[in-house]
């Protein structure tokens, strides 16, 4: 275990550098740098300013600094929002993300897991009928298309749910619930299937036949091991959370990273793109690892290696 | 005793008869990989419902825009912001006067372009960056799935610690990054004669395409890996290369062949993914260039008109949402047709 351990951190440390190596470069690949845009600069304040933020040096050196600054958690200053750190817009931003991924991811479990245990249990009846085809239509629809539609019918028509920002409670709910009907449609239908084949195990019919009733057979037996496949799907859902906050904040004008992410990127805000895509990917991958050894303790069957 | 005798009789060995022939007796007609598959396929309702509404989708977005009267970037003065099927003023004038004009099925946008054709040209997008991905992705992954996995050993140590890692990086991550690096370099490279070809496609649209090729391939590789990983044991695979056959060769003509059936389903199934990536991009403005619509830009475009004009943004939501449905479905059903045991 101690080793399997050893050995997925060490992979994703190295995935973490390659990502950062590879964002430092491509951001330095693009001609000009952060300051072309700005009107009326003269060649002392490019200097200067050049200077400030240390790329007057060449870039094996720039690369080095940034690279020591980033093993101390230094991601650098923010270009276009002067006197302000990356760290700094990336502490103040990403707990309001984190806390509408956070209920967005709680969403999907609690209604994902429900609906496809429900959907196996009842199989071929009407109510499994039913969740397939929105589970179906839930993984088929981008949630552009779902953030437009419930402003459309909740804010504009129905009047009921503002449209933008975060105050209240209201305010979550239309983006909790765009974030949460992908990833609560793909857990509906990995549960469903992975139920099923619990279902037709020999120990479901030993309990049965034992006398342990239909109820507890189902809840002790069957969900605690159907529901190890949502387990491994908390990774790649996390990192779905991610990417879907860049729309859903954008469309609810969330002040949240993902907005600061695409935003940045239209501002040409180059330390701020560095600097997130290494905190998000970090993230990522530091959720993947925990998740993958999480999986190995829960399921004794899964051999080490 | 029993002597043992050589003797052959000679007739034993003429060619067989019309009535001998007819003696062995064939039961049914062998049935070829092709033809089964497809009698599965048609049996799937969902999945012969899906292939139609695929066909139709390209027939809409490749076939009627060539006859169509109007194009995607023509602006049509003074029939701004129409409602569908509305006539401006001045068309309405043309009308009496006994000219013909075609109606706006979807009404026009505020610069007075026919919303109807922008819906298709926005599909036809789509359907491009999807097929072209997939066709990308098909290529790269099963190449490098089939040599880690045909050489096996350090070789496929090697390769799919590097397919774990670009696994693990995040996908949209890199791209964003990339699109938004690669637009100078490539603005600059369309200026030189020979490359003007990437200013009709787009700068955006083909960053896109060096993300699919550089990242999307490695789910791809991973399920060629373990398809070949079986095959190369077979004894078909011994015979070639007891023959002299090349590496190159096996993996030519006897295994990626005999993985027909996963890199169908695989690849179709890629398809919406692509389709998918691409209109969250052109959502977020980083996909097709001005003129050129795409879905995801469409119904960004008319985000800000949600309140007097809803249909601009639902018909490219909606057209968005049926094509991802549609291929996803139609992967679903060849892949019980041509691959059961890919069923996860």
């Amino acid at each position: 275990m101690g080793k399997y351990i050893i050995k997925r951190v060490a992979m994703a440390v190295v995935t973490i550098f390659a990502v950062a190596t590879i964002t430092f470069f491509v951001m330095n690949m693009v001609p000009g740098g952060p300051f072309m845009a700005e009107k009326a600069v003269s060649p002392q304040a490019q200097a200067a300013l050049e200077a400030k933020f240390g790329l007057d040096k060449p870039l094996s050196e720039q690369y080095i600094t940034y690279m020591k600054d980033l093993l101390h958690g230094d991601l650098g200053l923010s270009v276009k929002q002067r006197g302000r750190t990356v760290n700094q817009i990336i502490a103040s931003k990403f707990p309001v993300s984190a806390r509408v991924g956070g209920m967005a991811i709680l969403l999907a479990v609690m209604t994902g897991v429900p609906l496809g245990s429900i959907a196996a249990y009842r199989r071929g009846k009407l109510a499994d009928n039913i969740i397939i085809v929105f589970s179906t239509s839930g993984i088929a629809v981008p949630n552009f298309v779902t953030c437009t539609i419930l402003m459309y019918l909740f804010s504009l028509k129905l009047g009921l749910l503002p449209t933008y920002g975060l105050t209240s409670w209201k305010h979550y709910v239309m983006p909790v619930a765009a974030l949460a009907l992908y990833p609560s449609s793909y857990i509906a239908r990995l549960m469903r299937s992975s139920m099923l084949d619990v279902m037709g195990q020999d120990y479901m019919r030993t309990a049965r036949a034992k006398g342990v009733s239909q109820r507890v057979s189902l809840f002790k037996h069957a969900l605690r091991n159907a529901i190890l496949p949502v387990v491994t799907y908390l990774g790649p859902l996390l990192a779905y959370t991610l990417t879907g906050s860049f729309i859903v904040e954008k469309i609810f004008t969330i002040p949240g990273l993902g907005s600061e992410f695409v935003g940045s990127i239209t501002s040409r805000d180059y330390p701020l793109i560095m600097g997130t895509t290494i905190f998000l990917a970090a993230l990522m991958v530091t959720m993947n690892v925990l998740v993958d050894i999480a999986y190995k303790l829960i399921d004794p069957r899964i051999k080490l290696k | 005793m029993a002597k043992l005798s050589f003797q052959l009789n000679a007739d034993d060995f003429l060619p067989a008869s019309a009535s001998e022939k007819e003696s062995l007796v064939v039961m049914r007609e062998s049935v070829g990989f092709w033809k089964d598959g497809f009698r599965r396929l048609k049996r799937n309702k969902i999945a012969m419902v899906s292939l139609v509404v695929v066909i139709l989708v390209l027939f809409i977005s490749f076939v009627i825009p060539q006859f169509y009267p109007y194009t995607y970037e023509q602006q049509i003065r003074g029939s701004e912001n129409l409602a569908p099927m509305q006539y401006s003023q001045t068309e309405l004038t043309t009308m009496e006067t006994g000219g013909k004009v075609f109606p706006h099925i979807l009404g026009t946008d505020n610069l007075g372009r026919d919303y109807a054709i922008r819906v298709m040209m926005g599909s036809r997008v789509s359907l491009v960056v999807g097929i072209i991905a997939s066709v990308l992705i098909l290529f790269i992954g099963s190449l490098y799935g089939s040599i880690a996995g045909y050489f096996g050993g350090w070789v496929d140590l090697v390769m799919m610690r590097i397919v774990d890692m670009i696994y693990t990086v995040p996908d949209i991550l890199i791209i964003i990054l990339l699109s938004v690096a690669l637009d100078q370099p490539l603005k600059a490279l369309a200026m030189k004669p020979g490359f003007q070809w990437i200013q009709v496609v787009g700068v955006n649209l083909i960053s896109i395409f060096i993300v699919f090729a550089l990242l999307y391939w490695v789910g791809m590789a991973r399920i060629v890996r373990s398809q070949i990983l079986i095959l190369k044991e077979q004894e078909y695979v011994t015979a070639a290369k007891a023959l002299g056959a090349s590496s190159g060769r096996i993996i030519k003509k006897h295994l990626l062949k005999n993985c027909i059936g996963t890199l169908i389903v695989t690849t179709t199934l890629q398809i919406p993914s692509a389709i998918f990536t691409e209109s969250f991009l052109s959502f977020l403005g980083l996909g097709v260039n001005a003129p050129m619509p795409s879905l995801g830009s469409l119904a960004s475009a008319a985000l800000n008109g949600m309140n007097s004009y809803p249909y601009r943004l639902f018909v490219p939501a909606l057209a968005i949402a049926l094509i991802i449905l549609s291929f996803n479905l139609l992967g679903d059903g060849l892949r019980d047709a041509f691959d059961p045991k890919l069923k996860d």
